[in-house]
């Protein structure tokens, strides 16, 4: 414990590759989850257009059933884990600790760790497209059609062991966050006076908390079935291929909330900035937040209406499910009223806010109609749930995020994104996704099944899909268009300064881009919209709007320092599960190759547990003092 | 924690409760989860295996009682390992960490002994039945955690070995000791359901879940 009593340096200006692999700073993390789920919502696009390109015409042979049902099964296991989850995880990263005033999250080296698990995990599952064995038995991967006997290939096999990797990450990142909103608050920032996106990260924390253990239960349960010969899901043992629909979605739909409450936070934190007054029934936006986030564990089996699980289990899920529309429709109206009355301005980010409002509208709409079981029986397995889940996920996550984007960049970079093509962008998205995905509302009421991989003239389904199809062109423009924005907004984009919106969270009393530390003297915190109470007073007194307070000199701030046990542990958790890939044709092989990970692993937590989490000086590594307080 | 407590005021936490501490609490709130998920894979298939052997033709209860009694004397001894370190008594602090990893250990030893004479000797192997899937994998996952339990108990006891304990580094020994406990009660859920009221299951029973095949008929 000799390392506390000194004020730590800690350098102020560190580039290179190395620097990236051993940070722990929050900003960087966020920076590195955002673009490595960035690149990974490219390729699951991608897939996506293969099948789009697949279904425009009848009959078409462009790819075969087999590529098909890899292509469609990567997209949404991509889309789901390796892009929206980890974006919303860039974004808790970025923000939580500068809109709770506080100069990190709470275990600076856990943070990393789960970058590199997640990072790890991501490429352990597509390495599956190396050897050519794709998974392809769709995003919830029913029982039996996982077994051996049906998916004889490893295909399953990389899809549960990479998503038990990005699964353990997840419940790190998780738990961090957890911790950080509870206990790093700056003083005065109370429950209630913690921004909706903070409280939507923290609800969505614990949901990850607690969701993910269960679908790890069944993915360990899946993984020995294929490999060690138990019967879980072996229908000739008395295995029941149910259990697994269970154990999936009790863990699939609080994941549903995952992904879309980290949207609606963000959406909250823009409505008031462009509407110029505070979000209309803040407490209101809060309980109904927790609302879904408890009534979420208690609508999975709106999933399995056709299952045969009985008439009363259905009706019970059909209230239930009908219920939990009733605090999301709650929200709606909060966001309505927020935008009543107050001097709009239509900047993009208000936009991509306002577009999530509308489409997720419609994307709640549908759901509420297949909540009824009946209708449900009509709609199950039909292009009417891909328009849904598209326009809940698509318009309402991937909508949210694009508006955070826009939103945080100047604050990430002190550089604007370009108004001009963030407008374009938001058009070709806004009409690009509702030609896309409307369309197949009525293919699906027409009776096409999803996951055809091809289908026969003369069912009246051709139209729809060839507008489905065209839709997706003009996503794709408006993608190209994002991309060449970022890149030359962060050349020539105008700068920013530290308050380019007039926006009422801490993060924006700072300056652009955000010192290493933060804050320099940590904020009291004076009630919720805390600098928009701070910028009113002193215009009602005449005085300066405050600006961001000077930069500490460097090396007063104690800061965590830079550490590469994280990346070292989470290498060793990923070999672990890498060793159970390897498939030389005998199967004890995979112990001691997985072995050597577990061992891995473990010299990197003691390498980590004997390194204080600030060193005296710059550089990193095996320092023999103390046990690493976490802070 | 003597560290965040002499440090700077950005140290100090908005609830007062330690940052490790409240981590290890929600993580074993996420590993009750699992083991839910666990236990209740186990319950559903309850009775459901098609062929031997079952539950009473294998599972020794009297034995499993005295490896019960065993692990939450190790709770006792975690107990004392930790009163011993906040009053900062060296000697004491040696002990019961010791005492409690061998307790951990031994109680493995049964467990070894368990799964040796269940698959060699009778026959029950993780691919025999339902019930040889269910058990294995609930009782092993216990298992694992006991293990990892006894590697951080060591890990503790060279700490301690060193001096390196005592009153400012509790928290340390309180954090295992979260975890040691918590494992103890999972044992607790699993052998009142498993050998007490499961252990007497013989061929396949109806266990209150699923009494004949799945109904055929829709509901409409």
């Amino acid at each position: 414990m000799a390392t506390t009593t000194g004020v730590l340096a800690r350098p102020t200006s560190y580039s290179g590759v190395w620097s990236w692999l051993t940070t722990v700073d929050h900003k960087r993390i966020g920076v590195l989850y955002g673009a490595t789920a960035f690149i990974f919502l490219l390729i699951a696009g991608l897939e996506a257009g293969v099948l789009r390109a697949q279904l425009a015409r009848p009959n078409s042979t462009i790819v075969d059933g087999q590529t098909f049902n890899a292509m469609f099964t990567m997209h949404a296991t991509t889309m789901i884990f390796m892009a929206i989850m980890p974006m919303s995880v860039a974004f808790f990263n970025f923000v939580v600790p500068l809109a709770i005033g506080a100069r990190d999250v709470a275990f600076p080296r856990l943070n990393a760790f789960s970058y590199w698990v997640f990072l790890f995990g991501a490429l352990l599952m597509h390495t599956s497209f190396l050897v050519g064995q794709i998974p392809d038995a769709g995003w919830f991967s029913y029982a039996n059609l996982t077994s051996r006997t049906f998916s004889p290939e490893a295909g399953l096999d990389f899809w549960a062991i990479g998503l038990l990797v990005m699964g353990a990450s997840s419940v790190a990142g998780a738990l961090n966050f957890t911790v950080t909103i509870i206990n790093m608050r700056a003083p005065g920032m109370s429950l209630w006076r913690m921004p909706v996106f903070i409280w939507m990260t923290l609800l969505t924390s614990i949901l990850l908390v607690l969701a993910f253990p269960v679908i790890t239960v069944g993915l360990i349960e899946l993984t020995m079935d294929r490999n060690f010969g138990t019967n879980f899901f072996n229908t000739s043992a008395g295995g029941d291929p149910v259990l697994w629909q269970h154990l999936f979605w009790v863990f699939g739909h609080p994941e549903v909330y995952i992904l879309i409450l980290p949207a609606m936070g963000i959406v909250s934190e823009i409505l008031p900035t462009f509407s110029k007054k505070p979000l209309f029934g803040y407490p209101v936006v809060i309980f109904s937040g927790i609302v879904i986030a408890i009534m979420g564990w208690a609508v999975w089996s709106h999933h399995m209406f056709t299952v045969g699980l009985g008439p009363v289990a259905n009706s019970v899920f059909t209230i239930t499910t009908m219920l939990i529309a009733v605090p999301t429709g709650v929200k709606i109206f909060n966001w309505i009223g927020t935008m009543w009355g107050g001097s709009l301005e239509f900047k993009t980010p208000m936009l991509f806010a306002i577009g999530f409002i509308a489409l997720f509208i419609v994307g709640g709409l549908s759901g509420v109609s297949h909540a009824v079981s009946p209708s449900d029986f009509q709609q199950q397995d039909t292009y009417y749930i891909v328009a849904h889940i598209h326009y809940v996920l698509f318009g309402g996550s991937i909508f949210g995020i694009f508006a955070g984007i826009y939103y945080w960049f100047p604050k990430l970079t002190n550089r604007m994104l370009g108004e001009g093509l963030g407008k374009w962008h938001f058009w070709l998205m806004f009409i690009g996704m509702n030609i896309t995905f409307f369309p197949m509302h009525f293919a699906g009421l027409d009776g096409m099944p999803r996951r055809i991989y091809t289908y026969p003239v003369g069912y009246g389904w051709e139209v729809y899909n060839l507008l489905s199809s065209l839709g997706y062109v003009l996503l794709f423009v408006g993608f190209v268009m994002f991309v060449h924005n970022i890149f030359h907004s962060l050349k020539k984009g105008q700068v920013a300064g530290h308050d380019p919106w007039d926006a009422p969270t801490l993060e924006w009393s700072i300056s652009s881009p955000p010192p290493e530390y933060n804050f320099a003297e940590i904020p009291h915190v004076r009630g919720l919209d805390h600098y928009w109470i701070v910028k009113r007073e002193a215009r009602a007194a005449g005085q300066p709007v405050p600006g961001p307070e000077p930069h500490a000199a460097p090396g007063s701030v104690h800061m965590p320092s830079p550490s590469y046990w994280p990346l070292v542990t989470a290498f060793g958790v990923v070999w672990i599960g890498g060793g159970m890939l390897i498939d030389v044709g005998w199967d004890y092989i995979k112990f001691p190759i997985s072995f050597v990970g577990g061992l891995i692993a473990f010299i990197g937590v003691v390498g980590w547990a004997n390194e204080p989490a600030s060193a005296p000086d710059a550089h990193h590594g095996g320092h023999e003092a103390g046990h690493g307080a976490a802070h | 924690m003597a560290h965040a407590e002499t440090a700077h005021h950005a140290e100090a936490t908005t609830t007062g409760l330690n940052h490790r501490k409240l981590l290890m609490w929600i993580f074993l709130g996420s590993d009750c989860m699992l083991f839910g998920a666990l236990i209740a894979t186990y319950m559903v298939y309850r009775g459901q295996s098609i062929v031997g052997p079952y539950p009473v033709d294998i599972l020794n209860i009297p034995v499993t009682t005295i490896s019960t009694f065993v692990l939450l004397c190790s709770s006792f001894a975690m107990v004392q390992a930790l009163a011993a370190t906040n009053r900062n008594n060296q000697r004491g602090i040696k002990i019961w960490l010791l005492a409690t990893a061998l307790l951990g250990f031994t109680f493995l030893g049964f467990q070894v002994y368990e799964f040796y004479t269940f698959s060699v000797v009778e026959g029950l192997f993780i691919g025999t039945n339902l019930f040889g899937s269910t058990f294995f994998t609930l009782t092993g996952f216990h298992g694992a955690h006991v293990t990892l339990g006894v590697v951080w108990l060591v890990s503790l006891f060279i700490v301690a070995f060193k001096g390196r304990l005592g009153p400012s580094t509790a928290l340390d020994v309180e954090l295992a000791g979260l975890y040691w406990h918590f494992v103890d009660i999972v044992w607790i859920v699993i052998f009142t359901l498993v050998y007490l009221i499961g252990g007497y299951d013989a061929g396949p029973v109806a266990a209150g879940v699923l009494t004949g095949p799945i109904p055929s008929v829709l509901p409409v």
